[in-house]
C-alpha cells in the first residue's frame, strides 16, 4: 500500500495572509495524525485543501494517488469529513441528513438503510433519529456530522476538532470511536486538546503561522518537554539546604528550582540536562544520605509545555497564553 | 445526472419542511388573484382570456422569485453546510444545476396551482387554449431567467437580505429595460446599437411576445440563453467564494 495522503509543498496565501506554507508530509494506512497549532495556525485551512474545500495556491494534495484539484471527484469519494463546528442542515432530521448523504455517495436501495443503520448504531443515534437537526443538543449535532463523515467507510477520515464542546462522557466516546476505526483508515484531527492526542494519536505535528515545527510521535514531542524525566522531590525545612546542594553537585543536572511550600516542607524540580536520566543518582543520594523524604517522582513533561516551548518560541518557560487571532 | 436528481430532491424537500413554501404559494396566489381581478378587471374587461392575469407575472415575480433564490447559496454559506456539499464527490456544476432546479420546480408548481383561472375563463367563454398554453410556458421560463438571476447573486453573498434586494434590483432594470423610460435614457448618450441591446434584454417585451400566442421560439430563446448564462456564473462564484 502506499501512501494514502502526500501533501507536497502545499501552501495557501489570503491576499497578503500566507496561511498555510509549504507544508509536505505523507501519511499511510493506520496512522492517526493529530494536528496541533493554536488558532489560526492554518490547521483548518490544510484540512480544507486536503478535501478539495479551499483549491491551493501552489503545491498538491494527494489522495489515495489522486490529485485534489485534478480529479476532485474521484479524491472525494474516498474522504469522510467534518468541518469544523459540524455543520448540518438543520431543517432535516438526522434520518434524511443520512439518506441524502448516502444517496450522494452512491448507495441505494438496502445498501443505503444497511450503511445508516450501521452508523447510526455506532454513533448511538436512534433515539433522536426523527427529530429536526436543529433541536438537537450539542453533543447529539456532532454525532450527526461524525456519521456523515463516516458513512461510506472511507479510507481516509478528516475531522477538524471533532469533541470540541462536547462532554467528557462525548469526548471518551468520540476518541473511542477513532480509537477503533484506526486500524484501517488514516484519520487526521485537529485539536487544542493535547491529552487527546497522547489518547488516540500515532502521530503529532505542531504548525504555527502556516509552518510545520514538529513531527513526531506524541512521545517523542513529550520528550522535548523542558521537564520530561525531571524528578521531583520534597524535603523538610531542616535538611533542604543540603539537598539542594547535593543535587546541584550531579553531573547531568541541569537546573535545581526550590518551592517553599505551605506546610513549610520544600520541594525541589530537578531538570536532568538534555536526554539524560537522573532519577538514579537522586535516589542514590538520598539512601546516602538518609534524607527522610515526602515524596518523589519523575515527570513525563507535559505537551502543552513542548506545545508552548514550539509555538511561542521567545516565552518557553512563561505562563503566557497563546493568543488567538480567530481561526482562518 | 444521478447527483444533480438528489440535490434537487433533497432541496426541493427542504422547502416543504419548514413553513417557506406554503406560505410562499399562498401568498403567490392571493396576488395573481388580486392583480387579476383588481387591477387587470379579469372579468369586467370581457375578454376570454388570462391576459389580464398573466400580464402581471414580471411584476409579481419581481419581489417572489428573489425570495425563493435569495437562501439557495446564502444560507449554505452562512450556516457552513457549503463545507459539506463541496466536499462531497459531486462537481459544482451539479450542485449548482441541483438547487437551481429544485428552485425552479417550486416556482413551477406554484405556477400551476393557478390553474382555476384557466378552469374559470373556460366555463365562462371559450378561450383561445394554445395561446394560454404558451402563456404558462412562457411564464415558467421567464420565471427560470429570474432565478437563475437571484441563484448566482445569492452565492455572492452569506447575507440573504443583501441578496434579496441585489437581485430583485438586478430583475428590476431587466424587466424594465424594454420601457421609453429606460430607453430614453440611454438614447441621451448612447449608440444606437446599445440602445437596441438593452431593449432586447427586456423581460416585459419578450413576455409579451410570448403571450401573443406566436410561437415566439425567439421569447424562449432569450430566456434559455439567460439561463444558461447565470447558471454559469454561479458555478463560477460557486467556486471563487465558496470559502471565503
Amino acid at each position: 500500500m502506499p501512501e494514502m495522503i502526500a501533501l507536497k509543498g502545499l501552501t495557501k496565501r489570503f491576499g497578503p495572509l500566507l496561511a498555510v506554507d509549504n507544508i509536505s508530509i505523507t501519511l499511510e494506512s493506520g496512522e492517526v495524525l493529530g494536528f496541533l497549532g493554536p488558532n489560526g495556525a492554518g490547521k483548518s485551512t490544510t484540512m480544507r485543501m486536503i478535501t478539495g474545500f479551499v483549491e491551493p495556491t501552489s503545491g498538491t494534495a494527494e489522495v489515495c494517488g489522486f490529485d485534489i484539484t485534478r480529479h476532485p471527484v474521484e479524491a472525494k469519494r474516498r474522504i469522510g469529513y467534518l468541518p469544523e463546528g459540524a455543520p448540518t442542515y438543520g431543517d432535516m432530521t438526522p434520518g434524511s441528513y443520512l439518506s441524502f448523504i448516502a444517496e450522494v455517495r452512491g448507495f441505494d436501495g438496502a445498501e443505503k438503510y444497511r450503511r445508516i443503520a450501521d452508523v447510526v448504531e455506532k454513533v448511538e443515534l436512534a433515539e433522536v433519529i426523527h427529530q429536526p437537526i436543529d433541536t438537537l443538543s450539542k453533543g447529539f449535532k456532532r454525532r450527526v456530522g461524525l456519521a456523515q463523515a463516516m458513512l461510506h467507510d472511507p479510507d481516509i477520515l478528516i475531522m477538524d476538532e471533532p469533541t470540541d464542546g462536547l462532554d467528557p462522557n462525548q469526548k471518551h466516546q468520540v476518541r473511542t470511536l477513532i480509537r477503533e476505526m484506526s486500524a484501517t483508515k488514516v484519520i487526521i484531527i485537529s485539536t487544542h486538546i493535547l491529552e487527546e492526542v497522547e489518547a488516540v494519536c500515532s502521530r503529532a505535528v505542531i504548525i504555527a503561522n502556516g509552518r510545520l515545527l514538529a513531527d513526531g510521535t506524541p512521545e517523542e514531542l513529550v520528550a522535548q518537554a523542558p521537564d520530561h524525566n525531571a524528578v521531583i522531590i520534597t524535603v523538610d525545612k531542616a535538611k533542604a539546604d543540603a539537598v539542594e546542594k547535593s543535587l546541584k553537585g550531579i553531573k547531568e543536572v541541569k537546573s535545581v528550582k526550590a518551592v517553599k511550600q505551605a506546610d513549610g516542607t520544600f520541594r525541589f524540580r530537578v531538570r536532568p540536562k538534555k536526554g539524560k536520566l537522573i532519577a538514579t543518582d537522586v535516589a542514590a543520594i538520598v539512601r546516602a544520605r538518609k534524607i527522610p523524604v515526602r515524596e518523589m517522582f519523575v515527570e513525563r513533561g507535559a505537551l502543552d509545555d513542548v506545545f508552548r516551548k514550539i509555538t511561542m518560541p521567545r516565552k518557553s518557560d512563561g505562563q503566557g497564553d497563546t493568543k488567538g487571532n480567530g481561526d482562518a | 445526472m444521478r447527483n444533480i436528481g438528489i440535490i434537487a430532491k433533497r432541496e426541493l424537500k427542504g422547502y416543504f419542511i419548514t413553513p417557506l413554501a406554503y406560505i410562499f404559494i399562498v401568498i403567490f396566489l392571493a396576488l395573481t388573484g388580486a392583480f387579476a381581478f383588481y387591477i387587470g378587471r379579469f372579468f369586467t374587461n370581457e375578454q376570454a382570456s388570462l391576459v389580464s392575469f398573466f400580464n402581471y407575472h414580471p411584476w409579481l415575480y419581481l419581489v417572489l422569485i428573489p425570495a425563493i433564490a435569495m437562501r439557495l447559496w446564502a444560507e449554505e454559506r452562512k450556516t457552513g453546510t457549503i463545507e459539506i456539499l463541496m466536499t462531497l464527490p459531486v462537481s459544482t456544476t451539479e450542485a449548482v444545476l441541483g438547487k437551481y432546479l429544485a428552485a425552479w420546480v417550486f416556482s413551477g408548481i406554484a405556477l400551476i396551482l393557478t390553474f382555476p383561472f384557466w378552469i374559470t375563463v373556460n366555463v365562462l367563454g371559450d378561450p383561445d387554449n394554445g395561446v394560454i398554453v404558451t402563456s404558462y410556458v412562457g411564464s415558467f421560463f421567464m420565471a427560470g431567467a429570474f432565478l437563475a438571476m437571484g441563484s448566482c447573486i445569492s452565492a455572492l453573498t452569506r447575507n440573504q437580505v443583501i441578496a434579496f434586494i441585489v437581485a430583485a434590483t438586478v430583475c428590476f432594470l431587466f424587466t424594465m429595460s424594454g420601457l421609453e423610460l429606460v430607453l430614453n435614457f440611454f438614447r441621451l448618450w448612447a449608440p444606437e446599437v446599445v440602445v437596441r441591446t438593452v431593449a432586447s434584454m427586456s423581460f416585459l417585451t419578450h413576455f409579451s411576445g410570448v403571450m401573443k400566442g406566436v410561437i415566439e421560439l425567439r421569447g424562449l430563446v432569450f430566456f434559455v440563453s439567460l439561463i444558461a448564462f447565470w447558471l454559469f456564473a454561479n458555478v463560477i462564484v460557486v467556486d471563487l467564494k465558496k470559502a471565503s
